[in-house]
Formats: structure tokens, sequence, C-alpha cells
């Protein structure tokens, strides 16, 4: 497969406020973070982990804008030149009658298209199995992995995640990527003068 | 925070020149328009011009600064938290309600017991006389609702509550700066003290702006015509100029360094509310004109055929693209909602947009094909925001611009969109 086996420490946080100061002082001394899992969505976590802004919304601007055009086209196409019909002698371009189906299929071509978008971006798919750093990460827990590079000191990380908090700290290796041109978070560098937490 | 707000004095330039600007033009309009030779409709095309303007920019700016009350009465009993640190500013600009509401009042009796059928054709006591050639028979079906001495009681009984209620929700807001900080007990009889009143308000602002006020004041114009859409149409455009007010009061205040607890992410929700309710008043604005494109009935076409075909066409056209193309493509993006001077720039046009909105509302069944967008009508409009801006500055600099013992103040401060 494309990613290949990596290695990562994984440390385990049991609150929110211990897990906020260590993403910081995780990214500050250097390591990369390859994902935090949290139980329930956490506000401000992205800007914390210094991911940059999805781009899942301009995807989903372009996905309305192809089923606007998609249905404009097709209704205009078959009322004026397909089909015409005279319906309560209305003219065939009979614009506000559209409107309707155009706004469906607006939402229809942008619903759909931005959860696949986001399947893709996620790496989800039926059949992928994907690893899971600790169970209990869609319950109670909060785990972050930092993925060693060649350079990464194990025991260095694991000293370090103790310190920040973690109450459960091991080294796992998983495979990370499943398709081709997979997504790899772009974590930028730790700055002091970020915004946020 | 104890220490009141200076008005800048730019603020108060701006605010005296807008008035002297608008009174100039009110004198202009009393000496050149003849306001009060009685005037049949198109007969008087001047006479009608001045009447017609002023319902325009009295209803209009009448209805957004009520709906700041509004928006305090939904968030109230939503149980929001996240709109406390900016609350004072909807109250100061709901402050101006009593003092438009008196004008607008005035206007309209004018209007009533003028017996000026070239504005409220309807007015006309013949329409009534089954011996008369004029009778209507259309009109006299609907005169146990359209008639004078109902519009007057109903208006008055309107306005009256809108000031009340809206004192009312003030006065709690300004109580609890005295109070100082309140524990859990007081805390849950004053919001709940809040809610009872919000809920009042609500009730009476569905009756009111939701349903029979614009039916009164606007669609009676074209009396013979009616839409049931018509009353939401016209709250939808009232509430989110109302909404883009308010976001100008906020950039204002942040900019003079007020509203210490307001960040990016309180704007950001205002913007949301601006580009939602946008999209809202094209909702109801189309599900009105296809219905009756659609339907095809002679008697409902009529409205638009006034619009669509003849003087009004570019305006027509000139609405949607105000009101619906621009907010949607411009604020659709986070960053834009994020970005101060753009929210300025949307707040101001969506304004204007409304304005025109309005307009056209009230001039195709009035002035018809003499209807004009000259300096009167902007020296008019000039009057109304001239009034608002000295009656917001007066609040703002009277009274604290935080509330600073609301029991929800800190969600607000440390709110994350």
């Amino acid at each position: 497969m494309a990613g290949g086996i990596k290695k990562f420490v994984v440390g385990c946080f049991e609150d929110e406020a211990v897990l906020f100061p260590a993403v910081k002082n995780v990214r500050r001394a250097g390591y990369k973070i390859h994902d935090v899992y949290t139980p329930f969505p956490v506000h401000g976590l992205d800007h914390a982990m210094g991911l940059r802004e999805t781009s899942l919304h301009t995807a989903g601007f372009i996905y309305g804008i192809t089923g606007t055009t998609t249905a404009l086209t097709c209704i205009s196409w078959i009322f004026t030149k397909d089909w015409p019909l005279n319906i309560g002698g209305k003219p065939h371009f009979a614009l506000p009658a559209w409107i309707p189906i155009t706004f469906e299929l607006t939402v229809l071509f942008a619903a759909v298209g931005m959860v696949l978008t986001f399947c893709y971006l996620c790496q989800l798919s039926p059949f992928v199995k994907k690893h899971h750093f600790h169970p209990r990460a869609t319950d109670d827990l909060f785990v972050m992995a930092i993925e060693c590079t060649e350079k990464t000191n194990e025991a260095e990380v694991t000293a370090f995640l103790e310190k920040a908090g973690a109450i459960e700290i091991n080294t796992q290796h998983a495979e990370t990527g499943w398709w081709i041109g997979r997504y790899d978070r772009v974590q930028k560098l730790y700055a002091d003068t970020e915004k946020g937490y | 925070m104890s220490k009141s707000f200076e008005l800048p004095e730019n603020y108060k330039k701006w605010t005296m020149g807008l008035i002297g600007a608008g009174l100039i033009a009110l004198l202009y309009g009393f000496i050149a328009f003849h306001p009060f030779e009685h005037a049949g409709h198109g007969e008087n095309i001047n006479s009608t011009r001045f009447w017609a303007v002023l319902l325009q920019n009295s209803v209009f700016f009448l209805l957004i600064t009520n709906a700041s009350m509004f928006f305090i009465g939904v968030t109230t009993l939503a149980m929001g938290g996240w709109q406390v640190a900016l609350k004072r500013v909807p109250e100061a600009i709901s402050s101006v309600v009593p003092v438009l509401g008196i004008i607008t009042f005035v206007i309209l009796m004018s209007i009533i017991w003028g017996g000026r059928t070239d504005i409220f054709h309807w007015v006309d006591p013949e329409l009534y006389d089954p011996t008369s050639p004029k009778f209507d028979k259309i009109l006299n079906g609907k005169k146990g609702f359209l008639n004078p001495v109902f519009f007057t009681v109903w208006s008055s009984v309107t306005i009256f509550l809108w000031w009340f209620i809206g004192r009312k929700m003030r006065s709690f807001s300004l109580e609890s700066d005295a109070s100082g900080p309140m524990d859990y007990e007081t805390g849950k009889k004053w919001i709940n003290k809040n809610i009872l009143w919000a809920s009042l308000f609500i009730v009476f602002f569905g009756l009111s702006v939701g349903s029979t006020i614009p039916w009164l004041w606007i669609m009676s114009i074209d009396a013979h015509w009616y839409s049931t859409m018509f009353s939401w149409y016209t709250f939808a455009s009232s509430f989110v100029a109302g909404m883009s007010l308010i976001a100008l009061y906020i950039v204002f205040l942040k900019n003079k360094g007020q509203l210490e607890y307001v960040t990016d992410e309180h704007l950001h929700d205002i913007g949301k509310f601006m580009f939602a309710f946008s999209v809202f008043w094209t909702y109801l604005w189309f599900s009105q004109y296809m219905l009756i494109w659609y339907a095809n009935i002679p008697e409902e076409t009529g409205y638009f055929k006034m619009r669509l075909q003849g003087p009004f066409r570019g305006i027509f056209f000139l609405n949607l693209v105000l009101n619906f193309v621009c907010p949607l493509l411009i604020f659709m993006k986070k960053s834009t909602k994020r970005n101060w001077t753009m929210v300025t720039f949307m707040a101001a046009l969506i304004i204007f947009g409304h304005w025109i909105d309005f307009w056209q509302m009230v001039m195709p069944g009035t002035l018809g094909s003499h209807a004009a967008l000259m300096p009167f009508e902007f020296g008019i409009a000039a009057l109304f925001i001239g009034i608002i801006m000295w009656r917001v500055g007066v609040y703002l600099s009277s009274n604290p611009i935080t509330a600073k013992n609301h029991p929800f103040l800190k969600e607000s401060i440390i709110h994350h969109t």
C-alpha cells in the first residue's frame, strides 16, 4: 500500500484542559503530530494543531455550481429544443418554474459531493480497515499520535508526553495510507503569536 | 467600564449634518410639493410624492430599528449566551422605536384622516356606498379589516406595545448594572423575568410585523391585491437590514475602543445572520413571485405587471442583485464574515438594498411612472438616519456599553464558532 508502515508514539489524555497545552508544547518542541483523536468535536483544536483551513467548502461551492449548471442546461435543452410542451400557455423558457429544481440539484450535488470528498480526505470507505490507536478514543479519551521519523528519540518523546500529562503512553506501528495521492496533513510550525488557545 | 462612552465629535457632526440635510429636504417638500392640497390618484404628482416618500422611509426605518428588539427577544428565548457582549447595541437601536413610532404614526394618520386617496385608495368613503357609481364590491368585502378606525386603533396599539415592552426589556438590562453581580437564585429569577417579557414581545411581534402591520401600512396601497406571504417578506427585509444596522454599530464601537469582549467570533455570527436572512428574504420573495406567476390570475398578476413591465423593471432586478446575488456570493466565505471592512461594506449595501425594496413596494401603487430617486428621496432618508444616529448616540453615551452583570457574559467572552 501507498503509505507504508510507520512508527507512532501514542499518548492518551483524560481532559481537554490538559490536551490543549500538551498539543501546544509538543508542537513547540518540534515533534510531528500525526493526528489527535477525540470522542467529540473539540472547538479550536484544529487551530491549536496548526492545521491549515480545510478546503472542503471550496469543493462544496464547485459541486454546487456544477449542480446549478447541470440543472439549467438539462431543463432548458429539454423544454426548448428536445421536447417543447405547451404548459398553461407559459413560454417554453419558463425560468421561474425551473428555480426549485435548480435549487434542489444544487443542494444534491453539493451535499453528495462534499460527503464523498470528506470520505476521501479522511480515507474512509467500505472495507477499509483503519488502525485504531486506542479503542477509548470513541468513548472518553483524547488520543494524540506523534509520528516518529528516523531522527526521533522514542524514549525522549515518551518522557515528554508523560510530563505533558498523558495517562497512558505506548508505541505502535501502523499503516497510514491506502489511496494514491493520499492526503497528508500539513502542519504549520509553531509561532508564539498564534491566536486562540 | 464604569466610565461612559464619549461620542466622537465626527459622529455628532454627521448626526447634525444628516438631520440638517433632511430638514432642508422636508422644508423643500413643504414649499414646493404642496403636501396639503387635496389630490386624487395621479392628479397632483408632487403632493403624492411627498407623502409616499415619507411613508416609505418612516415605515422602513421604524421596522429595522424594531428588528433589534426582535433579535434580543429571540436570543433571550433561545437562552443564547453569545450575544451578551454586544447586547447593548441592539438595545440602543431599539430605543429609537418610540421616536420613529410617533413620527410614523403622525404620517399614517395624516394620510388616513387627510383623505389621501392617492396613497391609500381605500380611504374613500364612496367606495362603500352601494348607490354610488364608485362602489367597489371587492373593497366593500374587505372593509371589516381595511377601515380607518381599525387602522388607527391597531397602529396605535402596535406602536405603543413595541415601545412599552421594549422599554421593559431595556430597563431589566440596565437594572442589572446597578444591582451588581448576581448569585444563582437572583440570576435565575432575572432570566425568567426576561424570558416572560421577551415571549410577550415575540407573540405580539408575530401579530404585528409577522402579519397585520405590513398588510395595513404597505400592502393596502394596492388594496385590491393581496398576498399571504407579504408580511413575512417584509419582516425578512426589515430583519436582515436590522441585523446590518447592528453590525454597523458594532464595527463603529469596536473602532472607538469599546465592546472589549466582542471578537471576530461575534462578528462572524452577526455575518451569518445577515447571510442567512438574505437567503431567507429571497426564498420568500421568490415564493410570492412564483405562485403568482404560475397561477396567472389577473387580480394577482397586476402587482408584478406594474413592477416587471414599465419603469420599475430596472429596480425590480436591481433589488434581486443587491439583496440576493451580492450577499450570496460575497458573504458565502467565512473570511468575509470575519473581515470588519467587508462586513461594514455589506451592511451598508444590504440596508440600501432593502431601502430600495421598500421603495419599490410603495412607489408603483402611488406614483406609478412618476416615481423618482432624486435628492428629495435621499434627503428624507438622511433625516431618518440622522434621527436614528442621534437617539442611539444618546443611549450609548449615557449607559454602560457592556452588560457586565449578565449571568451569561462568560459564555459570550469564551464564544467560539
